[in-house]
């Protein structure tokens, strides 16, 4: 067994933590949330050139043929820095939906663009009524001559105001929460019919609910095969868990660290807090859950592509699972020890925080990845 | 031994319902329903109603303002008022400064002060913590300085809540640095108009600006001005703290936060299905209803010990932090509950002056809000650290 980087990932992290430290940041988030798109259109062509937007595609596809490992790597250094570039829509799951579902001249037009950071992705697979089940569907797809109309709604899109493309999950077969019967479209975020109405989320990131009315889609925007989407779907989520943990654990790094500082340099009763018991096992709580995170979102990164579903399945909603009670329990102490400092919107505790209180709701909170779990086991 | 009402007490609470039921402005009772905050002109507006009617200060004696009312029947009323949806009036005034000037101050300050503050025209902030004294807040350093008949008074607060919109701010400063921190400290009330005095908002993690830094710099305070004596404030100050624990449980507001949850948990708008049916969640409600109901028994407990007058003792420690605790507990129930629709920045869900209906479901309104500024429950007020430390220090002799 062997659990350490290799020369490539330390590479990758290193440049990757050097970036976000010289560019990101709480104080960016600050400047950046108030923007139209919410994130740096310059940064996203740095990634580009950094080749980051090319790492999970094969050399086939005109990528770099990184695993799940590598893009963990990545994502933990974007955790460090709060990034708000849309690494998580348009790479990890526009790409995994790409590689899950796209036939060859699908990948052949649309990822090199991605990959040069031209075109940007989201997956729309939320909807008003559904929670986290990925296969309840209401909007639908009907055959109209040779293309598609779709018509619905879908909800919290993540960067569903920037995306030039939207993969939209829609029934083309089958009731509501039926788990066949699901196409996958990739629709242009400009067609005709296409509405989204966008807002600023808690974690200063942006989202968009989209309203689809007959909107028309050519035969070619059919992702995979028709109605057989809900695989595809679930592979995009998986990957999207896999990063998002990744991410966590780097905003866990960072609380922690800052805490510690924090209570090392603030004094009350005459002596730094740091030196009351009660604050010093908190922190040594917070570091075990740090380190526990830490090794579910290793183990989801290594299983991600285990031949085994069941394997795969209890790594993925088991990291989920821990990262969601480490981040709140990391996130939470972390205000609690800054005081009221850790309230306010000028230091960056509460922008970790509410990153971290996000990620446990994205693609399912603990309590629907426990009952993953253990229908799994 | 009985646990039900009596039946006065049983006639008392059926008046205080039917009349909060009509009393109460309809649009007000709908902001609270849909999670939004209450602004100041609306929340003055409900002020002046239980001021009419002589409910303003139910726990004020009688001579100044209050009811008269028994501990039990000021519990009866503030739960009522609750679980009618009726907004909780800031408790800076009513609750903090009045009783300390009705108890400490004198016939001229109660005559100036007490007025305003049951009629709710003059609004007051407290001014307690600095950057440096937080938790230990006996060491603040403010400083009031004699000038003749006046003070001058340099330093900074913090934290100071509702700063930008008070008429007045009750400080503790420091008069004497030679002794304990404690014997140095008074209680000076302060014209918010004084030349010297300049606030700047702190905006909190979901986005509002309700505290502020409040800077002194050489304002002139007149010496009649000063509550009791000079370097006797914290007693005072403590008095109060003591005060501002009282009631604190906020039973009626949790039955009011819980009986939302269980509405949207029945309902089937935001998960296709009922989550009050999951299995997890069910158990979950069950074990935060169970919580509730030891803190409400618990409250009801200790007041049926005291005496028709008797401020709660240190019991007010274990209350505060069984009740923050579970607040904080209950509003994850509600993000929860909104799923992916407590991501969208909710802000105070202020719709006015746009057609659009608001992004997330009225019925999962504030959810988001609301638990992110509950985190500093466990902060303000007295840690919840410290009042452990004193639970363990007073109640237990350690
Ligand atoms: C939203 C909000 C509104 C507020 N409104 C007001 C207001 O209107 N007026 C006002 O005067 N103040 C107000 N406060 C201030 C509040 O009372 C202080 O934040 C509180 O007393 C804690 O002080 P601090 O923030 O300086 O934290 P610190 O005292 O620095 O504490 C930091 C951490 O150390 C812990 N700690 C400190 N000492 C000990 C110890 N001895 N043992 C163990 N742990 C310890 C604390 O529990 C906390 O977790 C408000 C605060 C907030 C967040």
């Amino acid at each position: 067994m062997d659990l350490s980087y290799s020369d490539e990932q330390t590479m990758l992290r290193d440049s990757a933590e050097r970036f976000v430290e010289a560019n990101c940041g709480a104080e960016n988030l600050r400047k950046m949330r108030n923007t139209e798109e919410g994130f740096s259109r310059n940064y996203w062509k740095q990634m580009a050139e950094l080749g980051w937007l090319a790492l999970p595609f094969t050399e086939e596809q005109g990528g770099l043929g990184g695993t799940a490992v590598d893009t963990m790597v990545l994502m933990e250094a974007f955790g460090k820095g709060l990034v708000l570039e849309p690494y998580l829509t348009t790479v990890v799951m526009g790409g995994a939906a790409l590689r899950a579902g796209g036939s060859d001249a699908q990948i052949e037009e649309l990822v090199p663009a991605l990959v040069e950071g031209e075109l940007m992705f989201t997956v729309a697979y939320a909807e008003p009524q559904a929670r986290f089940d990925l296969f309840d569907v209401a909007t639908t797809a009907r055959r109209d001559g040779t293309g598609w109309v779709i018509d619905g709604s879908k909800a919290v899109v993540l960067h569903g105001d920037s995306a030039d493309k939207i993969i939209v999950s829609a029934r083309t077969s089958g009731d509501r929460r039926d788990a066949t019967g699901i196409s996958l479209f990739i629709v242009d975020a400009g067609a005709p019919g296409l509405e989204r109405r966008p807002y600023p989320t808690v974690d200063g990131s942006r989202a968009a609910e989209i309203m689809l009315g007959s909107v028309r889609v050519d035969a070619d925007a059919l992702l995979g095969r028709e109605g057989e989407g809900l695989p595809v779907l679930e592979r995009v989520a998986d990957e999207a868990i896999t990063a998002l943990c990744a991410e966590a654990v780097g905003a866990m790094k960072v609380l922690l660290d800052t805490t510690v500082e924090y209570t090392k340099t603030r004094e009350q009763f005459g002596q730094p807090i740091a030196k009351f018991q009660v604050l010093r096992h908190r922190m040594a709580d917070m570091m075990m859950e740090y380190e526990q995170a830490k090794s579910m979102a290793l183990v989801a990164a290594l299983k991600l592509d285990s031949e085994d579903p069941v394997e795969r399945r209890k790594a993925v909603s088991g990291a989920k699972v821990q990262i969601g009670k480490s981040g709140r329990f990391v996130g939470q102490q972390a205000v609690q020890l800054h005081g009221g400092m850790g309230m306010t919107d000028e230091l960056s505790v509460g922008h970790y925080f509410k990153r971290l209180t996000m990620i446990d709701i994205l693609f399912g909170n603990v309590d629907h990845h426990l009952k993953q779990f253990s229908a799994a086991a | 031994m009985d646990l039900s009402f009596s039946p006065e007490e049983t006639a008392f609470r059926d008046e205080v319902r039917a009349w909060v039921a009509d009393a109460l402005p309809a649009d007000i009772k709908a902001a609270m329903e849909r999670g939004e905050k209450v602004k100041k002109d609306d929340l003055r507006r409900w002020h002046k109603i239980l001021h009419e009617k002589g409910w303003i200060a139910p726990a004020w004696p009688k001579e100044y303002g209050g009811t008269g009312w028994t501990a039990t029947q000021r519990y009866i009323f503030a739960n009522e008022m609750a679980l009618a949806g009726a907004p909780d009036l800031p408790a800076f005034g009513l609750k903090m400064v009045g009783p300390v000037i009705y108890t400490y101050g004198s016939e001229e300050q109660k005559r100036e002060y007490l007025p305003g503050i049951l009629n709710g025209d003059v609004w007051w902030c407290q001014g307690y913590s600095e950057p440096g004294s937080g938790s230990d807040l006996a060491s603040l350093k403010t400083k009031a300085v004699s000038d003749g008949d006046e003070y001058v008074v340099n330093g900074s607060k913090i934290w100071t809540t509702g700063a930008h919109e008070a008429d007045w701010i009750f400080c503790l400063v420091r008069t004497d640095d030679t002794g304990k921190k404690q014997e140095g400290i008074s209680f000076l009330l302060i014209d918010m108009k004084t030349p010297g005095i300049e606030v700047s908002p702190i905006i909190i993690i979901n986005g509002d600006h309700t505290v502020n830094q409040v800077f002194f710099n050489d304002v002139r305070v007149p010496k009649r001005n000063l509550i009791g004596k000079e370097n006797e404030g914290w007693t005072y100050a403590k008095f109060l703290l003591v005060n501002e624990r009282n009631g604190i449980a906020q039973i009626g507001a949790k039955k009011h936060t819980m009986a939302r949850i269980r509405k949207l948990a029945a309902s089937t708008q935001l998960n296709g299905h009922r989550l009050a049916d999951d299995p997890g969640y069910q158990r979950r409600l069950a074990e935060t209803e169970v919580a509730l109901m030891a803190l409400e028994y618990s409250e009801l407990r200790f007041l049926s010990g005291q005496k028709t007058d008797h401020a709660p003792g240190t019991e007010a420690n274990m209350m505060k932090v069984a009740a923050t605790q579970l607040q904080q507990s209950m509003s994850e129930l509600f993000i929860e509950i909104a799923g992916y629709y407590s991501y969208p920045f909710d802000g105070f869900r202020d719709t006015e002056g746009s057609n659009e209906p608001p992004v997330v479901p009225e019925d999962a309104g504030g959810a988001m809000h609301q638990f992110l500024y509950g985190r500093a429950s466990t902060i303000y007020g007295g840690s919840n650290e410290i009042q452990r430390d004193v639970i363990a220090k007073v109640l237990l002799s350690l």
